[in-house]
Formats: structure tokens, C-alpha cells, sequence
């Protein structure tokens, strides 16, 4: 039963219907390995009595031909999300024991599509970090390592757990969150696929929230196929979030094709920057190639705006993090630390214990371009670039379909290797220019680097245009032909 | 034109968030170093255009003024720290 774990969600959802196995002996196979996994750190809480309970419900109704689309798979999910009774942290030391009474909309959507949940996966707190080392349970250690050395890798991050678990094969998908690369890059890391899609397509309800005009769920797993099926179950109108798309879910899995004739291909030149390793541009070459050998003709795009989209991102997301995070006072949730002076001093102690350093450096930066005086020449500012990066890409889809670039600047990176703030921001150089246009993206791996570390590429597509992206990723999945899986170590 | 030591811990007390004197000195040229970089988007020239708002156009839904949730009193208090007779309990703001 060892292989079940290999398998991909499309294969165990269609042996689980073929009675090849049960979802019980599917929940078993994980939830052991789960367990056995400690080393890597990817799970910060594990429920292997929900994941069997939910197989169960699905073993049961297997006879009946009426089953959800998700019946007997369990998944992982990030600890951003609020989980009904179940330790909901963001990672941080602030919400520590937090157990929400009620269930993030995404995992509700996943549980009415017969998932069970392996447990709640380790992420950078607040999702805040590109490396999983600002967590409060500490950072999860990636299952890869580079060719003849055990120095820990980290997984990417925000998603960190989620990647890991994944590449480790301990969860078959998991929930992952991008506010500015958090799905992408650590996906780009773990060689799995994971895709954000168009913002408002997935509830934020539930969702702990880092900076809400950029904050999406999405989906990470195997394969482009995973990808579909999950996030088909994940998106969809929800009420409690106003900026949530009231608009169908689209069939992504069933119109998946990876036939690309007539697709016009953009390649964005602002994205050659100086610095990027020169395997990955050859990666890049060799992703056009593949999509041209799909039937897509490749053409030269321009976003101008591009190298001012980082600096947007930090101006923007610290600025929303810096109010949404006014929540944590010691008042209604989470930790509590007594000051000495008062209410005010409650407050201040309590944040002061309960943040660790870049979610405060975050609420810092948030709170000093948000604070009079400096509003307009930052925030309003940034507000208004980010206007231009959104019409770089309306102007580029006219030329274009999807666009292809890397994920990110680098392959995984050791732990501890990258001390300083900015130099951690540039990991998500060529992640974040999409999301600060809510448009939908995905990362697939590509091949592995000269020390044997998995490289990904990106795809951007145009608003509500998951299927272009996952199309085109589907063409690349078939042509790279990526099976590289991390040596056990663990 | 850098974050002076006094305004970050300015921006600390705004922020609610207490610091040692040595925590400020040290997240000071941090920040600096940040909102220098961040200048750059001064470069930009956005005369006349308008912050966007919304990324995907969209209206803003309006609902019926009704109550659609309640009497779960005792399960938004679960989570608090200190709660009585029904309610969030803080330190004592009045004399």
C-alpha cells in the first residue's frame, strides 16, 4: 500500500472509485506517514481521526454512486485557515491555542466536497516570509537537499507546510494562501504545482488575514490536474466576503487541454534581470520551446512597471497588515501578556511578546506609510502605480493569452542563509507583479538545477482565465516530464 | 530623509507595540533601509492617475438590514483570555 501515497489525487480518486483500495487505507497510509515525518516540521497539529473520519463517511457512500468529487481524499491544510475546533495559529505565537467556532469557507467547501483534514500545516508567521523561518513553531526543513549535503533547505514560504507535505508525499494536496508569491515560489521550491487564482474566486472568509486586497486561497499538489480538481472545490461565491466573485465555478478539470494552437505566448522582457542565475533564464528558454512545440507562438511583451512592483507590494501589504493586525490586543483571542500600565500597556506587552520580528517590522513599516503626514506620498502613491501594473497587463493581454516567466529569481535556499529583510523581498521579484493585479498564476516545476533542486515556472494568465493557465501548465507538465521526487531522509 | 530613533519609537507606540531602547536601534536602520529602497516608485510620474481600489471591477453588494447571525455569545467569548458575567474583561481603564 506504500505506492498509494505516490499517487496523485486524480489517481486515488478514481482507484478509490474503482475499489482498488479504501479511502480508509488511503487516510491510514497518511496519516502514518504524517507521523513518521516529524523531522521536517510541516505540520504544526495533526488530525488523523478527522481524516479517518471523513474516509469513513466516504467508504460508506461508495456504493451509493453518489459521491462528492473529493470523497476519500485527506488533505493538508495551511494553518491560515480557521478550522472548526482545531488550533488556528497563522503561525504565531499571538494566536497561540486559538481554536476558531467556526469554519474558514475554503475548508467548508472542501469538507462538503468529501475531503478530511491530515492536519493544520506550518507556515511564516502571518504568512509573512518567503523562507518558513519566521514561524513560531519554527521553520519547516524542505525534503530536498542539494546533491552530497545535508544542510536544511527551506521549503519557500509562505506556504511552506503545505509544499513540504506535499513534496514529501505526507499530504496527496494541500490549502495554500499567495498574498505576493506565497503559493508560487514555495511550490517552485518543493518541484509541485500550486496555482492563485483570479482574486475573488476562493472566500477569504476565515482566512487569517495578512494584507486583503492581495490574500487568495489556492491549491498545492502534484500535478496541474490536483490543482484543478482542488481549487473547482475550494472557489465560489461566498456572501461573507465583499470581495468574493459571484460568479459560477467554471469546469476547469474536464476543459483541461493541453493543445495550445492559436495561443499566443507572452514573454515579458522586463522580467531578463540582472543577478537570476543562468540556469534559470535556460529554464525559461526551454518553457517557451515546450509551448511552442504545444501549437502557442511566443511574442515579445513589455510591463514597464515591473521593477516598481516590489516596492508597490511593501508599501501596500505592510499598510494592510498593519490595521488588520490592530485585532491582536489580548482583548478577544489569543495571548494575553499583562503590562504595567493599564490597558494601553496590556496592549503594547501582549503584541510586543505575541509578534516575532518581521510581522513586526511589517506592522512598523504599515503603520509609518499610513500615518499623517506620509499617507499620501507612499500609500496613495504606491496605490497609484499599482494602478499602472494593473494596466501594463490589460495592455499585454491584447497582444497575449498567457504569459510565462520563472517563478522565482533562485533555486531553495539553506536556512539561515538569507539575514537580510530585502534581500528575502526579492524572492518574489516575479510573483508579486500578478498579484498586485489580482490576475491568476500557477507554478510548474520545470526540471532540477545543477545541485539537483527543483526550478519552477510561471504562468500568468488574463482575469478569471484559470483555464489558460492551467492549460499551458499542463503543456509544460507533459513536456518536461518532471518525476524528480526528494530522497528520503527523514 | 531617514526615520530618526525618536520617530520609530513614535511609530512603536502608534503601533502599540513595546520596544526596548535596543530594539529600537536596531530596527531603525531597518527601516530606513526599507523606505529607501521604497522611494524609488518617486520615479513613477502618476499625474492623473486615479489609486486603484479594486483590483477586479466589481460592485460592492448591499443586503437587507436584518439580523442573519446571533445568540452565540458564549462561543465568541470561548477564545478570550479573561471573560465575566458574559463579557471581555480588560484591566481596569478607569479610576
Amino acid at each position: 500500500m506504500s505506492e498509494v501515497r505516490a499517487k496523485t489525487i486524480a489517481e486515488l480518486r478514481d482507484g478509490f472509485r474503482a475499489g482498488e483500495f479504501s479511502a480508509r487505507e488511503i487516510a491510514d497510509e497518511f496519516n502514518k506517514a504524517v507521523a513518521a515525518a516529524k523531522l521536517l516540521n510541516a505540520y504544526t497539529v495533526e488530525t488523523p481521526e478527522d481524516a479517518l473520519a471523513a474516509a469513513d463517511a466516504a467508504d460508506k457512500a461508495r456504493g451509493s454512486g453518489d459521491l462528492p468529487p473529493l470523497a476519500g481524499i485527506p488533505l493538508g491544510i495551511k494553518d491560515l485557515f480557521a478550522t472548526r475546533g482545531v488550533d488556528t495559529t497563522a503561525g504565531s505565537r499571538i494566536l497561540k491555542q486559538f481554536k476558531p467556532p467556526y469554519e474558514s469557507t475554503v475548508v467548508a467547501n472542501l469538507r462538503k466536497a468529501g475531503a478530511g483534514m491530515l492536519g493544520k500545516l506550518n507556515m511564516d508567521e502571518f504568512a509573512m516570509g518567503s523562507s518558513n523561518e519566521t514561524s513560531a513553531y519554527g521553520p519547516v526543513i524542505s525534503p530536498w537537499r542539494r546533491k552530497g549535503s545535508n544542510v536544511g533547505l527551506t521549503p519557500g514560504g509562505s506556504s511552506g507546510g503545505s509544499a513540504a507535505a506535499v513534496a514529501a508525499e505526507i499530504a496527496p494536496g494541500a490549502t495554500g494562501t499567495d498574498t505576493g508569491g506565497s503559493i508560487r515560489q514555495p511550490a517552485a521550491f518543493a518541484g509541485i504545482c500550486g496555482i492563485k487564482p483570479t482574486y475573488g474566486r476562493c472566500s477569504r472568509w476565515g482566512i487569517v488575514a495578512f494584507a486583503s486586497s492581495l490574500d487568495q486561497a489556492g491549491p498545492m499538489a502534484k500535478t496541474v490536474r490536483d490543482c484543478a480538481i482542488l481549487l473547482e472545490a475550494m472557489a465560489g461565491f461566498d456572501r461573507k466576503d465583499s470581495t468574493s466573485l459571484d460568479l459560477p465555478v467554471p469546469q476547469w478539470e474536464k476543459n483541461l487541454s493541453s493543445d495550445l494552437s492559436g495561443k499566443r505566448l507572452g514573454i515579458p522582457k522586463e522580467y531578463r534581470i540582472d543577478g537570476v542565475p543562468a540556469e534559470i533564464n535556460t529554464l525559461w528558454d526551454r518553457g517557451i520551446e515546450w509551448l511552442k512545440d504545444a501549437g502557442a507562438t511566443p511574442v515579445e511583451i513589455s510591463l514597464p512597471h515591473t521593477k516598481y512592483a516590489l516596492p508597490t507590494y511593501y508599501i501596500i501589504a505592510p499598510a494592510e497588515a498593519s490595521s488588520n493586525l490592530a485585532r491582536y490586543d489580548g482583548v478577544r483571542y489569543g495571548l494575553r501578556v499583562s503590562g504595567n500600565d493599564g490597558l494601553n500597556g496590556m496592549y503594547s506587552a501582549t503584541r510586543a511578546e505575541g509578534f516575532g520580528d518581521e510581522v513586526k517590522r511589517r506592522i512598523m513599516i504599515g503603520t509609518y506609510v499610513l500615518s499623517a503626514g506620509f499617507y499620501d506620498a507612499y500609500f496613495t502613491k504606491a496605490q497609484k502605480v499599482r494602478a499602472l501594473i494593473k494596466q501594463d497587463f490589460a495592455k499585454a493581454f491584447e497582444q497575449c493569452d498567457v504569459i510565462l516567466t520563472p517563478t522565482a529569481p533562485s533555486a531553495a535556499f539553506g536556512i539561515g542563509e538569507t539575514t537580510d529583510p530585502l534581500a528575502m523581498y526579492l524572492n518574489d521579484v516575479f510573483a508579486v507583479p500578478a498579484s498586485l493585479a489580482g490576475l491568476p498564476a500557477m507554478s510548474v516545476p520545470g526540471g532540477l538545477d545543477e545541485q539537483g533542486l527543483p526550478l519552477g515556472l510561471h504562468l500568468i494568465g488574463n482575469e478569471l482565465d484559470e483555464q489558460m493557465v492551467l492549460n499551458a501548465g499542463l503543456a509544460i507538465e507533459e513536456r518536461a516530464g518532471f518525476t524528480a521526487r526528494p530522497e528520503k531522509w527523514w | 530623509m531617514p526615520v530618526s530613533n525618536d520617530q520609530v519609537r513614535h511609530i512603536a507606540k502608534l503601533a502599540r507595540i513595546a520596544m526596548s531602547d535596543e530594539e529600537i536601534e536596531r530596527l531603525a536602520p531597518e527601516l530606513n533601509n526599507i523606505l529607501g529602497w521604497v522611494e524609488q516608485l518617486g520615479e513613477v510620474n502618476t499625474d492623473g492617475v486615479e489609486p486603484l481600489t479594486a483590483v477586479i471591477d466589481q460592485k460592492l453588494r448591499l443586503r437587507d438590514d436584518v439580523v442573519t447571525d446571533g445568540n452565540i455569545r458564549d462561543e465568541v467569548l470561548a477564545n478570550a483570555p479573561e471573560a465575566h458575567h458574559g463579557f471581555f474583561a480588560v484591566p481596569k481603564v478607569i479610576e
